[in-house]
């Protein structure tokens, strides 16, 4: 079994603040981090490779500094890792980048072999868009299983893989032919401690780098100016004011309260 | 990138979600804002599906205004499974052409969209909150939160149609406008064994799930609440104020209430009249959902809690305390 999970190296967003003077945000000293959802991915593989062999590749796309994320992801137990990183991937949205880690996908088969499973995290925490997974099944034309929170059962010989994913208000399971794409839902699995074999492992095993020159990379398919959508502008909203701490004694306190919100409860109705 | 001939696109589409024979709330939203943009635009907003039998929805997309209602029906794609639903949409929309096309950011829809958007290579913006024709150029402007609802971006699409977005439930509000919709029936040609996706199993996690935004009063529970047996609390001032109730991720995670209950980056987005945050600490992704409530009633034994910055009236307490205690108070006073 191979798998090649892909993912992103992400700025911890619930330690990024907004300056509101300047309208910014403040990324300074704020770790960068495998995307949350990425690392149960990565786990997910590892587990199947653990239990029936095989090895797992992790493609990262992202400028020089997240071979970072490369390397946490050789101590979960991944085996191969490759860093996608040129400036002529700068400012792609996802139908742009889907197509870049599409091609690198076409490398990494190249070098390790066919793929089984492809995995990545459900959404990353920055952009939030959970199109890149979509995105990169359609362009391998692989079935899609998104939110996936069990894996059920994996059937290598019959290259059959049971997966249960999340619906809204319930769940279904599936069955689909490998190769497929699987994205994941943190609740999937648990990360575990990496063994000492990992890290040793990983120390050792270099970051392979992969750019426009030693890949087929059309260079006319990414980048800002091969975008469809631009980013008109981007701006920081507006701050709720604190409001006003209410004081006293329990029975004050909810007094107080309700004569606050009688108007708008007046307005509802419900006086 | 290809350069289209943009002309040639024309009219507002907006996806009819369904489960069950049901459409989802998401779609009838839609279908308003999108009569607003298509008068922008000057063209019509119509709506569109696949399914098994989906004609009989004609009746309520009616109701909330579309013009035209594209359908393609086959016993193949009673259930959504992506590639076959892709693959019906994808044909639709090459054959028809609209300018924008507008799928609700639910599980199905976020599933769905990027899919379908990569097959068209056509830009998409997900979990838009705001859609605005610029009036210089007729292009759609969607704004979308990113970092957690930190920073907010307006995002643009001039050369590639359609201009493809998810919209967040509960953003836009469904308004009725009656019409008598136009429906055009499509063939798409599918049979069983060309789908290598089978679904083996559905389970519906008990509970129906709960569309938070049609609620005017919400009270909201986190961890705080200490156990599962305790949400009652919530139920029950609910009840008093005819609302309902939500959580934070934390106590869906502890397995106290199930996902449809969540409010927040990853859960629903909310904007009540009143919103009572009983026991939240206040996360950046709790607060991305729920900041635009009109008012924003905080109850925190931690003083320094950061829900007390975005709150309307700050409480320090105990919720287990005061919960029960303005439901026992209000309910007086409502009850006249
Ligand atoms: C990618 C990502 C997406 C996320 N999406 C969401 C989302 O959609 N929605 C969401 O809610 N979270 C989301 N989170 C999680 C979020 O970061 C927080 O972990 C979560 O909101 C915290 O929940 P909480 O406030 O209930 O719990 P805690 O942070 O544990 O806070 C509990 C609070 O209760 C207070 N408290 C304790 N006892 C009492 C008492 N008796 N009375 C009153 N107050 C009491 C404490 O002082 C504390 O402030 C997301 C996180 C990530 C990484």
């Amino acid at each position: 079994m191979h798998s090649l999970v892909f993912i992103k190296q992400v700025p911890d967003a619930a330690q990024v603040r907004v300056d509101y003077e300047t309208g910014t945000l403040i990324r300074e000293g704020v770790p960068a981090i495998i995307n949350p959802f990425d690392t149960h991915a990565i786990e997910a593989a590892v587990q199947i490779k653990d239990k029936f062999g095989g090895s797992v590749s992790v493609l990262c796309m992202g400028p020089p500094m997240a071979d970072e994320a490369l390397k946490k992801a050789l101590a979960m137990g991944a085996d191969n890792v490759f860093l996608l990183s040129d400036r002529v991937f700068a400012g792609s949205d996802t139908l742009a980048t889907s197509y870049a880690l599409w091609a690198g996908a076409q490398k990494v088969i190249q070098e390790i072999g066919p793929v089984d499973i492809f995995w990545a995290g459900k959404q990353a925490i920055d952009g939030d868009t959970a199109q890149t997974g979509p995105g990169i099944a359609t362009r391998l034309d692989v079935p899609l299983v998104t939110y996936a929170v069990e894996v059920k059962e994996v059937d290598p010989s019959a290259k059959k893989i049971k997966i249960v994913r999340l619906l809204e208000g319930g769940t279904e399971t599936i069955e689909v032919p490998m190769p497929c794409m699987i994205t994941t839902e943190e609740t999937l699995n648990h990360i575990r401690f990496a063994p000492l074999s990992y890290l040793i492992k990983a120390a050792k095993t270099p970051v392979v780098l992969l750019n426009s020159s030693n890949t087929t990379i059309d260079a006319s398919q990414c980048g800002l100016k091969n975008s469809p959508t631009k980013v008109k502008k981007a701006f920081t909203p507006p701050k709720r004011e604190r409001g006003e701490m209410i004081e006293g004694s329990l029975d004050e306190i909810i007094s107080a309260v309700y004569e606050k919100i009688e108007p708008m409860l007046k307005q509802l109705g419900r006086v | 990138m290809i350069k289209q001939d943009i002309k040639q696109y024309k009219n507002v589409w907006v996806f009819i979600e369904h489960n069950d024979g049901k459409i989802e709330r998401v779609s009838l939203e839609l279908l308003s804002k999108g009569a607003e943009l298509a008068k922008d635009l000057n063209c019509e907003v119509c709506a569109f599906t696949v399914g098994d039998k989906v004609e009989h929805f004609a009746k309520e997309v009616g109701e909330y205004g579309a013009k035209k209602f594209y359908i393609i029906e086959n016993s193949v794609l009673k259930e959504y499974r992506t590639e076959p639903w892709r693959n019906a949409i994808v044909y639709l929309i090459d054959k028809y052409k609209p300018e924008v096309a507008l799928i609700g950011a639910t599980t199905l829809g976020r599933d769905l969209a990027g899919t379908v958007a990569t097959k068209l290579s056509a830009g998409l913006t997900a979990d838009t909150t705001a859609l605005d024709i610029d009036p210089s150029n007729k292009n759609l402007l969607m704004t979308r939160p990113t970092f957690g609802g930190n920073l907010m971006a307006t995002i643009f699409c001039p050369d590639n149609r359609p201009q493809m977005s998810t919209v967040r439930p509960g953003v836009f509000k469904a308004v009725k406008n009656q019409t008598t919709p136009e429906v055009i029936k499509d063939k798409y040609d599918i049979t069983e064994d060309q789908v290598v996706k089978k679904i083996i199993e559905k389970v519906q996690t008990g509970e129906e799930k709960v569309n938070l935004s049609f609620y005017e009063v919400i009270v909201s529970g986190g961890k705080g609440m200490g156990k599962k047996e305790n949400l009652k609390l919530l139920e029950d001032l609910a009840n008093v104020l005819s609302g309902t109730w939500a959580v934070s991720r934390k106590v869906v995670q502890a397995g106290w209430a199930p996902q449809s209950r969540q409010v927040g980056q990853t859960g629903q987005t909310v904007h009540p009249k009143i919103y009572i945050a009983a026991g939240i600490s206040g996360a950046v992704q709790h607060v991305a959902g729920m900041k635009s409530s009109d008012i924003i009633i905080a109850i925190n034994t931690d003083p320094q809690a950061p829900i007390f910055e975005v709150a309307t009236y700050g409480i320090v307490g105990d919720c287990l305390q005061i919960l029960p205690k303005m439901a026992e108070m209000f309910k007086q006073k409502l009850v006249k």
